[in-house]
């Protein structure tokens, strides 16, 4: 009776098992390929990262603040300032940095892919209907669930946090050039095409510039999340902000974990405003009726 | 009158159908069996049946306009001429070349430089000046900066909007944006436009402005013109010949005055029965048999009713209708009456 009452004490489906069988045998069959895909990944952010680090605090600070003014002014030129500063004060600034490169090393790889990829899912409706299941699944997914096989296929260190930022970063771009594309008046399109433009015409000097203010609230959404998963990829040993919470939990060493994570606010707070202000930026610069 | 070689006319529409869905192939042959209702062919086989047999030719230089109510499927006959849309069945001519035979370069050519386009909504690209907006079919073409630029200040000046190149459309009024879809169909110079319900969407002054100043421009550029719109007035007054559409076929093809005074099925007579007919109505029509005084002013058989109110009103008794020496019948105050009395039980 128990075994009725109880079924699961008795049955058990060896999903792990298979899971494990099924990454061996893809780590086995394409290790090559795999080590092979992170090295443009790795020198790629190491330069980012290299860059990043040549610039002393100080001119980066002074530079922020010039870029905030022309941008949107006095405001957000004072927020970066502030914000800047005071990482450095905490002494988190190289710390930051690096964050901040794995950031924009995730950003630019899913610009690269996602853009096209948004593209392609706006002229086929067959495309987005495979697409969309796999950009629900990626979005609902839990960032640190991400980790495991990014750790199984890539290993630890900050090249595999750039790869698992992507993945989890990715899915808004995706889904916002689709939609921005998607939701471009069609008889503007029909215009262009009226008048004897080609559909790569259409694509480039249409579609895609009326799509611009969705597309680039698709990216702002892409970097915060680059951001919160730059800082979750930690526990896969990547460098920077993230680490010194890790290292302050693990220890409770409550002081460095609350500079980590003030620096984590610091900086979430910057790189939001300043993507805003980029957007709206553009957007003065005439977007649409 | 209706001459049905390509080569005489602009654009030349031979049995055009058009069937939206997946399973248009059954429904053309069905319908070209026995008739197949919009309905049916909705309820049976999924598809839209957007065009039926439709044949028309626009001669050079003509505002032919196409009038039907929304669905009727005019505004698909309009993007078949520039292959915006492909046909089920049947062949599209402009200037006697088949546009389904076209590459797409040549196709690209053919809407650059030989047709121009109108919108309903203006679909003037907010992200473009004005003289980008009018110098887009130019540029995609590969023309000079400088002709680009002569071009769209050549057509913004014929709407009357000189000096406006830099700005961008949402600066301007509704009215002032259509003029800037008018100059950018203009711009490349083309033979044939094509207008799609151009001033539906406007005020009806600024409507009525438009539509004259339209015509005036019409007038000297002389462009063959394939007209659409739901509006029977503006047909009437933009039209030289008027084909009337329902349900993706055309009921009747004729001049404004033939629409009005002859209409061939009970759709037709239906739409044109709140119009007066006495616009429309000439001296052969009016004038009955009868005595006609050797000294009774003659008049042209083309002459319409104000002509002959006014000739009647100068003393004369009555009109002797002549067809140069041939004599039709004579015009008096009983027969203007009675033309007034048929048109006021007619609606």
């Amino acid at each position: 009776m128990d075994q009725f009452l109880n079924p699961f004490d008795h049955f058990n489906v060896p999903f792990g098992v298979w899971a494990e069988r099924a990454l061996e045998w893809i780590v086995g069959h394409s290790r090559s390929t795999l080590l092979a895909a992170k090295v443009p990944v790795q020198s790629f952010l190491e330069f980012v990262q290299g860059s990043l680090e040549a610039i002393p605090p100080l001119v980066g600070i002074i530079a922020m603040a010039v870029i905030g003014y022309i941008l949107e002014g006095w405001r957000l030129a004072l927020t970066g300032l502030v914000c800047l500063t005071l990482i450095g004060l905490m002494g988190t600034w190289q710390y930051a940095m690096t964050t901040l490169s794995i950031v924009i090393a995730a950003v630019t790889i899913c610009v690269v892919f996602g853009l096209p990829i948004g593209i392609l899912a706006a002229r086929s409706d067959r495309f987005f209907r495979v697409l969309r299941p796999v950009l629900d699944l990626m979005q609902t997914i839990p960032s640190f669930v991400y980790l495991v096989p990014v750790v199984m296929l890539f290993g630890i260190g900050d090249t595999p946090g750039v790869i698992v930022t992507c993945f989890f970063a990715i899915s808004p771009l995706i889904r916002l050039t689709n939609l921005g594309i998607r939701e471009v008046r069609e008889d503007l399109v029909e215009a262009a095409r009226a008048f004897g433009a080609s559909e790569a015409r259409t694509l480039f000097g249409t579609q895609l510039p009326l799509a611009r203010p969705s597309i680039l609230a698709g990216l702002n959404q892409t970097v915060l999340l680059s951001l919160s998963m730059a800082v979750v990829a930690s526990m896969i040993s990547v460098a920077g902000l993230g680490r010194i919470v890790l290292e302050g939990i693990g220890r409770l060493d409550f002081g460095s974990a609350t500079v980590g994570g003030l620096g984590i606010v610091l900086t979430a707070i910057t790189v939001d405003r300043y993507v805003q202000a980029l957007g709206a930026a553009r957007s003065r610069t005439r977007m649409g009726a | 009158m209706d001459d049905r070689s390509p080569e005489a006319s602009s654009i030349e529409c031979r049995n055009l159908w058009k069937i939206f869905g997946q399973r248009a192939s059954e429904v053309l042959a069905a319908a070209r069996g026995g008739k197949v209702s919009k309905d049916e062919a909705l309820k049976e086989f999924g598809c839209v049946i957007g065009v039926a047999d439709a044949s028309f030719s626009v001669r050079k230089g003509e505002i032919f306009c196409i009038m039907g109510l929304s669905g009727s499927g005019k505004s698909t006959i309009l993007r078949h001429v520039n292959r915006l849309i492909e046909p089920t069945a049947g062949s599209v001519h402009v200037d006697g070349q088949d546009v389904m035979s076209l590459s797409r370069k040549e196709l690209r050519a053919l809407r650059a430089r030989k047709i121009g386009m109108v919108f309903q909504h203006m679909a003037l690209w907010p992200h473009k000046t004005i003289a980008g907006n009018v110098a887009f079919g130019l540029e995609v073409q590969g023309a000079e900066k400088k002709e680009c630029r002569e071009a769209a200040e050549e057509a913004l000046e014929k709407v009357g909007l000189r000096g406006w190149g830099h700005r961008y459309p949402d600066e301007l009024s509704g009215g002032m944006q259509q003029r800037v879809g008018l100059a950018r169909a203009l711009a490349a110079d083309p033979d044939i436009l094509l207008m799609d319900e151009p001033f539906s969407a406007l005020d009806p002054l600024i409507r009525r402005d438009l539509q004259d100043e339209f015509l005036a421009l019409s007038r000297k550029a002389h462009k063959t013109t394939l007209f659409i719109t739901h509006d029977l007035d503006e047909a009437m007054r933009v039209g030289h010949r008027i084909a009337v559409m329902k349900d993706g076929r055309i009921d009747q093809i004729g001049s404004p005055e033939a629409i009005v005074l002859r209409p061939e099925t009970d759709y037709v007579a239906r739409f044109v029965g709140s119009i007066s007919t006495l616009k429309y109505l000439s001296a052969s029509e009016i004038a009955s048999a009868g005595n006609v005084d050797a000294d009774a002013p003659g008049i042209g058989p083309d002459a319409t009713l104000p002509v002959l109110i006014r000739q009647l009103a100068n003393g004369a008794d009555h009109l002797a209708v002549k067809d140069g020496d041939r004599l039709i019948g004579r015009i008096g105050q009983p027969e203007i009456l009675a033309a007034v009395g048929r048109d006021l039980e007619r609606r």
